[in-house]
Parts: C-alpha cells; sequence; structure tokens
C-alpha cells in the first residue's frame, strides 16, 4: 500500500501527493513507509530558503520568484516548483494560523505549482525533520525548484539554512535603525542577503548597513555585482572560506522589480556549488543533520516507550527534592530503561 | 505511533467580490486557540482557487464565508469541484448571510453547517471537532 502510494506520487498524481505530505507530517508509519520508498528518488532539486523577520515581504518574494521561474526569460521549459511555507504553532494553544498562501494567489492555476503550508509544531528536532521530509517528497515527486519559507527567528532559521542550497535573508527598511534589525549571524546563513520593500524611505541605508558588513568580513572583496554574476575573487582573502561572497540585491516584491536580479544570483549560487565540490558537501551535511535529527527522536520514543511512568515520576520528585542530581538521575533513567 | 500529531487542518476562505473578511479572521483566531492549524488565504476566492487550495493543504474543512448572496450558485460548484479532485471527504461549512429557506437544500448538498452572523465561534468549534472525528 505505502509502495503503492509512493508510486502514485511518482507518477504526478497530486491527491497521492498531498496525501503522502500530511502522513509524513504526521510522523506515521505509512509516512515512514512512502519516504522509504520515495528515497532513492531525491537529491536532484534546488532547495531554496526564504528567511527573516516577520513582515518583510517573504512571502510577497515567494510568490514573485516562482513565477519567475515559471517564466524562464529564455523561453525553455520552466522547472516545476514547490513552495513549504512553515509558520509558528503557538505555544500556548498547539494551533497555527498559516497565512502565507495569501501572498501567493498569483500562483493559483498553474499545475506546475504546488504550495504548502505547515506549522512548526514545535517537537523535538520537529520542525527540521518533517520540512525535510516534506521537501524530499517534492523531490522525488519532481519539482525541481523548492522554495522553503520560513520567520527568521532562531532555530527555525538555522534549521531552514542547513536545509537548503541557497539561503536568502529578506530584510526591509523602516524597522528601526538599520543596524540593529540586522542580527549578527546573519552572514553565516545567509547567500544572498535582499533589501525588499526598497520603495520605501531608508532603503538605501539598510543597503549600505549591509554592504558594510559585507566588506568587513571580506575586507579584499571587490564590490558586489548588482547583476548577480558570479565575481572572480580570490578565496584567501574570503573570510567564509568557500569562495562565494553574498550578494546584495534591493527588491520591490510587490511590483516585481529586482527579481531577475535574485534569480540570476541563484543561478549564479548553483553554479558556483556545483563547480566546487560545496554541492556535494552541502548534500552530505544536509544528509547527517537529518539522520542525527531522527536518530535523537527515534532513541527518545523508545526510550519513553520503555520507562514506566512512575519511575520518571519518581526520578522527577527526587531531583525536585534535590536528593539526586539531574545528572544522576539521567544515569539511572536510561539504565531502567535497558537503552 | 505519533497520533497526538494530528491536527485538524482547517482552510479558511472567502469567495466573492464583496468586501471585508472581519467575520472570517475572527473565526480563524478561534479556531488557532482551539488548537486546530488554520490555513488562511484572503479575499476573493473563486471556487477554483478554493478547491486548488484545498487539495494542496489536505485539510480535513472548508470554512467559506459568503456574504455577496451567491451562496447557491458557488456552493455546488465547491462540492463538485472537491469530488472531481478526490476530496469527497472534505467537510464544507459556511458562515455569512444565508436565508433561512436556502438552507435545508444547502444540507442536502452536503454542507455540513451553516453559521449566521452572531454564531458563538465554540459552537463552530465543537462542530468542526465533531465532525473530524
Ligand atoms: N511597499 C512594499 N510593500 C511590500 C513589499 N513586499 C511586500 N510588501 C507588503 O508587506 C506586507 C507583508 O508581506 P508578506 O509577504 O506577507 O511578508 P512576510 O515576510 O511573508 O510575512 P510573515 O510571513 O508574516 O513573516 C504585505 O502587506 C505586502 O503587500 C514591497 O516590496 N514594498
Ligand atoms: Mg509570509
Amino acid at each position: 500500500m505505502p509502495v503503492n502510494h509512493a508510486q502514485a506520487v511518482l507518477n504526478g498524481e497530486r491527491l497521492a501527493l498531498t496525501r503522502a505530505l500530511t502522513q509524513i507530517e504526521n510522523n506515521t508509519a505509512e509516512g515512514l513507509e512512502i519516504l522509504e520508498a520515495l528515497f532513492p528518488h531525491t537529491g536532484k532539486a534546488h532547495l531554496i530558503g526564504v528567511t527573516g523577520a516577520p513582515g518583510t515581504g517573504k512571502s510577497t518574494l515567494v510568490n514573485q520568484l516562482a513565477l519567475a521561474y515559471r517564466q524562464p526569460a529564455d523561453g525553455t521549459i520552466p522547472p516545476r516548483v514547490a513552495i513549504v511555507a512553515v509558520d509558528p504553532t503557538s505555544p500556548f494553544t498547539g494551533g497555527a494560523i498559516l497565512g502565507d498562501r495569501v501572498r501567493m494567489q498569483d500562483l493559483t492555476g498553474d499545475p506546475g505549482i504546488f504550495i504548502r503550508s505547515m506549522a512548526s509544531r514545535g517537537s523535538l528536532g520537529g520542525l527540521a525533520a518533517a520540512t525535510a521530509g516534506l521537501v524530499q517528497v517534492f523531490d522525488a515527486a519532481g519539482f525541481e525548484i523548492i522554495i522553503i519559507e520560513t520567520v527568521g527567528a532562531g532555530q527555525a532559521e538555522v534549521d531552514i539554512a542547513r536545509l537548503a542550497h541557497s539561503t536568502i535573508v529578506v530584510e526591509a527598511p523602516g524597522l528601526g535603525d538599520e543596524i540593529q534589525t540586522i542580527k549578527a549571524g546573519i552572514l553565516e546563513i545567509a547567500d544572498i542577503l535582499v533589501v525588499n520593500k526598497s520603495d520605501k524611505p531608508g532603503a538605501e541605508n539598510t543597503l549600505r548597513a549591509l554592504r558594510n558588513m559585507l566588506s568587513m568580513a571580506h575586507p579584499e572583496g571587490k564590490h558586489i555585482n548588482h547583476h548577480g554574476q558570479l565575481m572572480e575573487i580570490d578565496s584567501e582573502t574570503d573570510q567564509t572560506g568557500n569562495g562565494w561572497i553574498p550578494a546584495v540585491l534591493p527588491t520591490v516584491a510587490t511590483s516585481g522589480e529586482g527579481i531577475p536580479d535574485l534569480v540570476s544570483s541563484l543561478n549564479a549560487h548553483i553554479d558556483f556549488l556545483k563547480s566546487s565540490d560545496l554541492w556535494q558537501l552541502r548534500e552530505e551535511k544536509r544528509l547527517k543533520n537529518q539522520l542525527e535529527t531522527l536518530l535523537g527522536t527515534a532513541l527518545r520514543s523508545r526510550w519513553e516507550k520503555s520507562i514506566s511512568p512512575d519511575i520518571y515520576q519518581a526520578a522527577l520528585a527526587k531531583v525536585i527534592k534535590r536528593e539526586l542530581s539531574p545528572w544522576r538521575a539521567v544515569e539511572e533513567l536510561i539504565q531502567g530503561a535497558g537503552l | 505511533m505519533g497520533n497526538s500529531q494530528n491536527k485538524i487542518r482547517v482552510l479558511i476562505a472567502k469567495a466573492g467580490l464583496d468586501g471585508h473578511d472581519r467575520g472570517a479572521k475572527v473565526v480563524a483566531r478561534a479556531l488557532r486557540d482551539a488548537g486546530m492549524e488554520v490555513i488562511y488565504t484572503g479575499l476573493r476566492q473563486t471556487p477554483e482557487m478554493i478547491t486548488e487550495a484545498a487539495l494542496q493543504e489536505d485539510v480535513h474543512v472548508v470554512g467559506l464565508s459568503i456574504l455577496s448572496g451567491a451562496h447557491m450558485t458557488l456552493v455546488p460548484k465547491i462540492l463538485k469541484l472537491l469530488k472531481e479532485q478526490g476530496l469527497d471527504d472534505t467537510r464544507l461549512f459556511l458562515g455569512g448571510i444565508i436565508p433561512d429557506q436556502d438552507k435545508p437544500e444547502l444540507i442536502k448538498l452536503g454542507v455540513n453547517g451553516i453559521y449566521g452572523p452572531g454564531t458563538s465561534t465554540q459552537t463552530i468549534i465543537e462542530d468542526i471537532q465533531k465532525a473530524c472525528q
């Protein structure tokens, strides 16, 4: 049954695809078997992460990006585009409002596009594991471009950057002091920096602030190319050590301005990854990451099944009374579970 | 395994060309607060757009707000399109201004619940939970 289901996904049946995504999101046994059957067919897609502060225009930008991919300027056959839009689950109620589709209305009616919203659900390793799973289904189903949108906050941002081949960090002017809105660590995850809402006052300042930050990280680097072409640079001058200096691009997602440059920059990044061994390296890292997350989750759930709640509660009570240290408790609980 | 992860997924759509979506947003928030995952699609949704979104999001429930009076044409069309996509098991709930005399016909067509202005969100939540058991 799961094998037939996987075959239907490979055949491009949209109902089978959407039901597979649900099974995997819900982490069911059938979902795992579907993934198992699909896994040999994965590894072809270009995974693009889009992250940034709330309201910077990520969904509007994704809408434009998908449109651009679907209408190549050179008239070649367009790639199929899948979008995974992640929004946070409310920690208080477990519910979520997933509103990214509102900005992606232009994409309806195109059978070469599939948009799936998902809530972060916040379980252990949940976002990373489930998102990676959904992405693998789309990959196997033949979507060559997979765009993952997530709000740039904490772990989610890092998870997406690890998952994607190319990560776009979206900034917008007018969020207050430019320097403060630009978070430390951004350069570690951004392959491309976009200043969206460039029609708004202050865009020049934000662009300048980002370019200054970059030139500090890459002191010898020539100025960033506006047209997204890959620059020749000496890898010794590149402090991130991989030879890629992020482009800084202004866009207006509501009108589409700057989108062609963004697409060329993404293409340049992919060419760059593939011409070095970085593509392979990122793939390896990604799979290692997935394996470790799965292992962690599986070990924990196995442990949970094999230990009686009473023993756990008793240990917890002792820790709370400070009769037992948490470290010792962990030792005993693991031994008690016979792992 | 992992049954605690199964969430009720609801698509909230506003059909027709008229005005605002305040009511739809209030319902969306109430459903979220009841622990559901609510996919909000915005204004001016056509039956085709609603069906496509329902398929892609694999929702249990479509919650449709219609203020325009076009429910007798929109609802049969949406139900037909859902069926064509193999989404026969998707429940359809209606909100908005639906005259009493149209309700029996809509229920016969397969609508699961109809809610006028002023319905308590608790009623809607309970009906959805019951329909999704
Ligand atoms: N002026 C201007 N407004 C924009 C631009 N891009 C997006 N917006 C508007 O900004 C608002 C937020 O856009 P979204 O695309 O929903 O932003 P987002 O980053 O996806 O938001 P979250 O997913 O909630 O974090 C909407 O009202 C958009 O119309 C732009 O380039 N210029
Ligand atoms: Mg968004």
